[in-house]
């Protein structure tokens, strides 16, 4: 089969249009640079009618929105999901590692949760406190200038609260919270627990005349048809590409492998196109890894020449090393003070209007590292699973479960907007024993080598997952809740869910100052190939307790400036 | 993006759930945007956002048949007995239930089964009791079947598996949470709910009564980081240190 070139040559080859991928490519071209995206799944502009879920109704889907064929429901707006039909991955020595990926233009920006947190001065040297893992290369004062032009380039509702490590930004105010939220803000203050608002990438205010403001329909999974939310598509590549900028789209499109030259260093990228099954090769003079920090590091060790036996940027045996995800575990309970409920709309933004951030102090604890909590409940639109044992509440009053007729509707609109939720979500240590590595194997159907992953939380995550559940127990006690499911045991790692399964997955082309230790430099570069460089989670030296893409973000922002200026300089 | 164009947007698909005029209502008000030309063309696109391999796999599905005729009406009836019609709403067969369950167990096949076998398991209670299957049965001879398998234990200690009936108990649950399920994911179901989001709207707090209902109120130093929503078309602007000045 003939390999086709196209012919032309650009400054920069994108792989992965997400978060990062999104941010390249707006930066990039705005210097004048052009600008092709590698995307292996088909075009999406969140208000294109045909591909909008946002706005319907539950019946409007036969399923009535069952996770059947998207893993979080009908309406769920990502292609893709756990399992991907011709894409496997498989696992080593037991380990339980799930992955989600989502193709298409915008990747998983198009459904997340738009939890926009900063890392604070501490989540930069974790070392320096509890001696474990890695500094990061650069600190918070690095950082900082690019979430200052993230927030007010993209918008996020908060609010300055003064606390050292969740640095206040540039907010847009964030709505009141709803009523099971106040509940929760009363509770979580007589458990001694931190709460303040949430900080979300949504617009509850204008910042521009290009998108629309936050219509409250909390259905920001579905992604928003008047860009009110925090997409890749309809905030980055579209403006971008709107201004005039050139930036072309190749979806559909499978990246291969990463193609260098005698001397080693990049000179494009070869992909499958999904539509004709034939291989591509596609010229730059920098290529930019974007494509999700495993699929990033899958690329680089599949990118093997005479320069880069052991893949490309892998002379340090890093490349898939120190993988790492939030850990999760979650509790819901009854609130019998919420039964038989006024109705009126609380649908609000998608998400949480509070939450909780990291309030204590490791050196008194059994564990490493801290975690937050988020909050859900309320009455929202239902879905499939609706009405499932509708009265098993019952049970707490004194009052038949089951049974049939007219009671059962009195029952389902007794209890509903009764049931409050937490989650948290905390920092794992990473580990050069928890890594992802090629499936001798195993390839996809293109024939592309897929990975293997191998990894096992430690007692770190357990020990933290164990105090997330009494922190929980204590909150929903002061509530008068009454707490649903048992406490997980120890045989049940303290209710520590899969890793991989919380999608913050990060770490496999960390960055350093030691390329012996670290595969790229502070600005993502390869330190094997001068012209390749990482603007996905992959450089991650350390996730903290909070969610990666602001910090994906303002690091791909920070990386597109200094490929700019290396371009300028001729030093690349 | 302008008010008009954000306006027709939003109404791409809120008029397939009848709330064009609230949702229009609402913009107008809040959004301050004109109202569109027309209703053909707020509907365009139609359907529920799927990709060309999700439309084929749920036309296979609608296409293919899994129960039979009986099996159908006793669904039916099985379902109406769960939720009938009453001074609030219409029964579960008003809301197209029996569709959608011959649907999601097409949908999720492992739900076959337990209702086939369920079936069968109460016309031969029916016939047991009877001699007639269980939709022959009187009104009165099928409540006394369902009376023994509507109830799963709530007794401390006891198990369901150890009640009489407990595979009647069993298939039954299912019915009520398919039945259930199918009913408030209907238009029926929802308006009987009282769900009424779904729609454009300003979210500015929960309503005073509501409240007080509760026993609790917004403190001033929380509310005076909140959203001022009269000034929500106000394009941003920050000071230096990151004060919002408009």
């Amino acid at each position: 089969m003939q390999i086709i070139e196209q012919p032309k040559v650009y400054d920069v080859v994108i792989i992965g249009s997400g978060a990062g991928g999104g941010m390249a490519a707006k930066r990039l071209s705005e210097q004048g640079l052009t600008v092709a995206i590698i995307e292996a799944g088909p075009f999406f502009d969140p208000k294109n009618p045909a591909q909008k879920t946002q706005m319907k109704w539950p019946w409007e889907s036969p399923r009535r929105g069952a996770s059947s064929v998207r893993d979080f429901g009908d309406f769920d707006m990502a292609y893709g999901g756990w399992d991907i039909e011709g894409e496997p991955y498989t696992t080593k020595d037991d380990t339980e590692f799930e992955w989600f990926r989502s193709r298409m233009l915008g990747g998983r920006t198009n459904h997340w949760g738009r939890i926009s947190l900063r890392f604070g001065p501490d989540d930069f040297k974790k070392k320096n406190i509890d001696g474990l893992g890695e500094n990061w290369p650069i600190g918070y004062e690095d950082v900082k200038p690019y979430y200052d032009k993230v927030d007010k380039l993209i918008g996020i509702f908060g609010s300055k609260e003064n606390i050292r490590n969740e640095p206040d930004g540039f907010f847009l105010p964030p709505p009141k919270p709803r009523l099971h939220e106040l509940y929760y803000i009363k509770a979580a203050r007589k458990a001694g627990v931190a709460v303040m608002p949430s900080r979300l990438s949504i617009l509850t205010k204008a910042i521009n005349k290009d998108r629309g403001v936050c219509f409250y329909c909390r259905q920001c999974s579905r992604s928003c048809s008047v860009y009110a939310d925090f997409s890749s598509g309809s905030c980055l590549i579209f403006p971008a590409q709107k201004a005039g900028n050139q930036i072309d789209l190749y979806v559909n499109s499978m990246a291969r492998e990463i193609l260098t030259d005698d001397e080693g260093r990049a000179t494009g990228v070869s992909y499958i196109s999904k539509d004709d099954r034939k291989e591509y090769r596609i010229k730059g003079k920098v290529v930019v890894l974007a494509a999700s920090a495993c699929e990033s590091a899958r690329l680089l060790l599949n990118s093997k020449s005479k320069q880069h036996p052991n893949g490309l940027g892998n002379s340090s045996n890093v490349v898939g090393k120190y993988l790492h995800d939030s850990t999760g575990s979650s509790r819901m309970a009854f609130v019998p003070e919420l039964m038989n409920r006024d109705r009126y709309n609380e649908d609000g933004v998608g998400g949480l209007h509070v939450y909780t951030p990291w309030w204590l102090d490791n050196k008194k604890l059994d564990f490493p590292r801290g975690y937050h909590i988020e909050i859900w409940g309320g009455m929202g639109m239902p879905s499939y699973g609706f009405g499932f044992n509708v009265n098993s509440m019952n049970k707490y009053l004194g009052m038949k479960v089951g049974g049939y007729g007219s009671q059962l509707k009195e029952d389902a609109r007794k209890f509903y907007g009764a049931f409050i939720g937490v989650s948290g979500r905390g920092e794992s240590v990473a580990m050069k024993d928890n890594y992802c590595e090629i499936d001798p194997n195993v390839v996809d159907e293109f024939g592309i080598p897929v990975l293997r992953f191998h990894y096992k939380w430690t007692d770190f995550e357990r020990k933290q997952a164990r105090h997330m559940h009494n922190t929980f127990e204590e909150i929903f006690t002061e509530m008068g809740g009454e707490i649903l499911g048992d406490k997980p045991t120890k045989e049940q790692d303290y209710g520590l869910l899969k890793p991989g399964q919380i999608i913050h997955e990060v770490g496999t082309t960390r960055m350093g100052s030691d390329p012996k230790t670290s595969v790229t430099n502070q600005f993502g570069q390869l330190h094997d190939a001068n012209n390749v460089f990482v603007v996905d989670g992959g450089t991650f030296v350390s996730q903290a307790d909070k969610n990666p893409t602001w910090t994906i973000l303002a690091l791909a922002w920070r990386a597109s400036d200094y490929i700019g200026g290396e371009l300028k300089k001729m030093n690349i | 993006m302008d008010r008009r164009e954000t306006l027709k947007t939003l109404l791409v698909g809120t008029v397939a759930g009848g709330a064009v005029l609230t949702g229009a209502a609402a913009c107008k008000q809040d959004v301050g945007a004109e109202v569109v030309d027309s209703v053909e063309e707020a509907i365009e696109g139609g359907g529920y956002g799927r990709t060309p391999k999700e439309l084929e796999h749920d036309k296979k599905l609608h296409a293919e048949t899994y129960f039979k005729e009986h099996e159908m009406a006793t669904i039916a009836v099985l379902c109406d007995i769960i939720l009938p019609a009453d001074e609030v709403s219409g029964s579960a067969t008003d809301a197209e239930v029996p569709a959608f369950v011959e649907f999601i167990v097409k949908d999720l096949p492992y739900h076959q089964l337990p209702l086939r076998g369920g079936l069968m398991w109460i016309d031969h209670e029916a016939n047991r009791r009877f001699e007639k299957d269980f939709i022959s049965s009187s009104d009165a001879q099928q409540i006394e079947i369902i009376e023994d398998i509507a109830y799963p234990s709530m007794k401390e200690g006891e198990e369901e598996e150890l009640l009489p009936f407990a595979q009647g108990i069993k298939f039954f649950s299912l019915m009520r949470d398919l039945t259930l399920t199918g009913f408030y994911t209907s238009k029926i179901g929802i308006k009987d709910l009282g769900y009424v989001g779904n729609r454009a709207n300003i979210w500015d707090g929960v309503p005073d009564e509501v409240l007080k209902k509760h026993g609790l109120a917004y403190e001033e130093e929380w509310l005076a980081k909140c959203i001022d929503q009269d000034t929500r078309m106000d394009i941003a602007t920050w000071d230096a240190e990151g004060n919002l000045l408009t």
